[in-house]
């Protein structure tokens, strides 16, 4: 064998989740540099908004990540609500949060499920997609479908909590949080799991802060931020809950913290039922955009999801930009693998929960 | 003349030319169908010629000998076959209930699932990689199945149910099943790929932490029985006590090392498919693929059964000097090892390259090193 050796680690392989290619250099098998290549999944989504109407982006904006289309098309009507300058009603905005942490706890169990494979464990990857139905399940009695919702409307959503919602609501979140311990159990009682997870992909906090993470990735390593405290949209503000920062630094870190939010999204899911009021859950919203550059930003399950919309006062924007969590973690993907043994790559770049939807567009 | 001239069934023992002094039951039936297929044979080529001498060489002692050891390999391997394709069962069935899914569901109890996927992998097209190693290709994989279910035809399963009684017994088991790790090494190497080339380079590897201390606990076994004959090392175990009491640890080292061995979950590093595809298997297709599965399930097979038979003592029951269904006895023990490997895929993650080596060195070998210094000193005392 010579001494070192690039290995091409997708766009078809297991452990990538998705399209997109980690050139490795192997010495041995100790990892001596690394590229990430991204650009399989491009399908011009930013250019083809542009020849949209504002509500038509809705179901688009859907498809831009698989697992988490809530908290994306919650982003884009929030943008186009903010160029309208709209006041959305008190209930939407709490049925806007249930949505988005069902989304957030689904999304975060399909990246525990993708974990557990990662890491040779298929019981992992079962027991947290039987989970990731019940959440599901609330999706399809909330808007019709499971995956690809359409539930945000700008001014608004789509339709009220279907009858009966609050109660299956309560009963998925009860019996989640139990279950939940089930997981856990066999992933952080596991010496295995833990010498697999401890010390691999190390990111210090100023390396986190420069290279521009976000999110779950970016709190792992010690970084106390999150939208929806510190810059709170829609009714996060009344809620009372805590932002989970782990100081380890490394793909365990990241995991703890990924795993407390899960709790943390019941008790939101919690208190916003029980303070849910009453009224309408959309208003009449305007056909066209005034002229003007508007932005919003929100705490996707991956990280910070923002998008930048330009208006020229038609009813189809000029110019929207997204920026994606994933598209800048990815870039983190050489300084998190460098060093580290070939085995430990689908461990380390699991944690980052890869989704190539948003990152290509 | 009539059928029952020519047809009677004697007593296997008795065949002169018989290669077996003690009884043989595979044997036995072997020997019994060809007097009765062989007979009719007879008899009817005698009915067309009356008087020929070849009917009576049909039923004469040579062949009824030949063709006895033929039906007894094809009985043998077939039920060893069909105690694999049960373990297969066992394990997917065991998988399924652990991870709360449906496992196998063809057949009646799922159990024909296995039969229809080695008829699925039999239909696929033979492919090569055209710049592979043709030889090196082939030759490794047929090696590493042909050990595989080499070792599994030289298990007893009693003392009346094996196809060889020779006085290497344990060491020439061991041997074989260290031959594959080499062949992975070379399917790994020929098949021009970077994926199995690592995969390859794991099983090396691997195979350097976990053998010393396998090895070392064999040793111990072998030393306290006094013998590397598997019979005389049952019989021991059933006149003193079943190994696992005084060699708890030597029994816990040597699992772990045969899982190791049979390359299974937390140790299948050879074929991490997480980061690897499938190491060194990526470029096996079609049946070839289909034998490793199965292969692999040899392999495991005869890690249980040597566990068995080196710790449970074989085909005994505890507290019981004579046998009842000692192949039965024997086949649930094997199963009872089996289902704890299965036990810890369903539960453990795959460990590292370097972990396994740790814990081969650091672990392993001090433990079964511990372990033979005991056996040492009980046999010094004069305990056993």
């Amino acid at each position: 064998m010579t001494s070192k050796m690039w290995v091409t680690m997708g766009p078809q392989h297991p452990f990538s989740h998705g399209l997109w290619t980690l050139k490795v250099r192997v010495d041995g098998e100790v990892i001596t540099d690394a590229t990430p290549i991204i650009g399989y999944l491009h399908r011009g989504w930013e250019k083809e908004c542009e020849h949209r109407t504002y509500p038509q982006i809705i179901p688009m904006a859907d498809r831009l990540c698989y697992s988490a289309s809530m908290t994306w098309s919650h982003l884009y009507v929030m943008a186009v609500e903010e160029g309208l300058d709209l006041e959305v009603p008190e209930r939407a905005q709490y049925l806007r949060v249930v949505a988005d942490e069902i989304c957030r706890i689904q999304s975060h169990l399909m990246w525990l499920a993708a974990m557990g494979t990662d890491l040779g464990n298929l019981t992992v990857f079962l027991w947290s997609l039987r989970e990731r139905e019940i959440f599901l399940d609330l999706f399809v009695k909330l808007c019709g479908q499971r995956l690809t919702t359409n539930y945000p409307r700008i001014g608004g959503v789509r339709n009220d909590m279907p009858y009966l919602f609050e109660r299956d609501c309560m009963r998925a979140v009860e019996r989640f949080e139990k279950k939940l311990w089930d997981i856990i159990a066999l992933m952080d009682d596991s010496a295995i799991f833990l010498s697999r997870m401890q010390g691999v992909g190390h990111v210090t906090r100023k390396e986190a802060a420069n290279l521009g993470l976000t999110g779950p990735t970016m709190r792992g390593c010690g970084v106390d931020f999150d939208v929806r405290r510190d810059d709170p949209y829609e009714v996060y503000d009344l809620f009372d809950f805590e932002v989970p920062v782990s100081q380890d630094g490394d793909a365990y870190g990241r995991y703890a913290v990924r795993i407390e939010e899960m709790f943390q999204s019941c008790e939101i899911i919690r208190q916003a039922m029980a303070g849910m009021p009453d009224g309408p859950v959309r208003v009449k919203a305007p056909r066209n955009v005034p002229a003007g550059k508007h932005f919003a930003r929100l705490e996707d399950p991956r990280g910070e999801g923002l998008m930048y919309l330009i208006s020229d006062g038609t009813d189809r924007p000029y110019r929207l930009k997204v920026r994606s969590p994933i598209f800048v973690n990815v870039s983190a993907s050489k300084r998190l693998v460098l060093g580290a043994r070939m085995a430990d790559v689908p461990a380390v770049m699991g944690t980052i929960d890869m989704c190539l939807g948003e990152t290509d567009r | 003349m009539s059928v029952s001239d020519w047809v009677s069934i004697s007593d296997s023992t008795a065949n002169k030319v018989s290669p077996y002094e003690v009884y043989n039951l595979p044997y036995a039936i072997g020997h019994g169908l060809w007097e009765i297929i062989g007979g009719v044979i007879a008899w009817l080529i005698n009915i067309i010629a009356p008087g020929n001498r070849l009917s009576p060489f049909l039923i004469g002692d040579f062949v009824t000998n030949m063709m006895g050891l033929f039906i007894m390999v094809v009985v043998f391997f077939a039920v060893i076959f069909i105690v694999n394709l049960t373990m297969i069962w066992i394990e997917r069935k065991t998988l399924g209930r652990i991870m709360d899914r449906r496992a196998t569901r063809i057949g009646p109890l799922g159990y024909l699932q296995n039969l229809a996927d080695g008829l699925k992998t039999f239909l696929k097209e033979h492919i090569m990689p055209e710049k592979a190693d043709k030889k090196g290709y082939m030759w490794a994989v047929s090696i590493v199945i042909g050990s595989a279910v080499l070792i599994a035809g030289m298990i007893p399963l009693s003392p009346r149910w094996f196809l060889a009684d020779y006085g290497t017994g344990l060491l020439l088991i061991f041997g074989i099943f260290a031959v594959s790790p080499f062949m992975i090494l070379v399917a790994g190497w020929a098949q021009n790929n970077k994926y199995s080339l690592i995969g390859g380079m794991r099983a090396a590897a691997q195979m350097i932490s976990y053998e010393i201390p396998m090895l070392l606990v064999f040793a111990s076994v072998v030393l306290m029985a006094g013998s590397l004959n598997i019979n005389e090392i049952v019989q021991f175990q059933m006149d003193n006590t079943w190994f696992i009491v005084p060699q708890i640890i030597g029994f816990v080292v040597f699992m772990v090392a045969a899982t190791a061995e049979a390359e299974r979950i937390p140790f299948d590093l050879p074929e991490a498919e997480a980061e690897l595809v499938e190491g060194w298997q990526t470029e096996y297709g079609g049946m070839k693929w289909g034998l490793i599965m199965l292969s692999d399930y040899f392999r495991g097979y005869v890690a249980c059964a040597l566990g068995a038979i080196m710790f449970l003592g074989g085909w005994a029951i505890p507290f019981m000097d004579t046998l009842v269904l000692p192949e039965i006895v024997f086949l649930l023990k094997v199963v009872l090892l089996f289902f704890i490997m299965v036990w810890a895929r369903g539960t453990f993650a795959r460990i590292r390259t370097d972990q396994i080596l740790n814990i081969g060195w650091k672990v392993l070998l001090p433990l079964a090193v511990i372990n033979l210094f005991i056996v040492v000193l009980l046999k010094i005392g004069g305990v056993y």
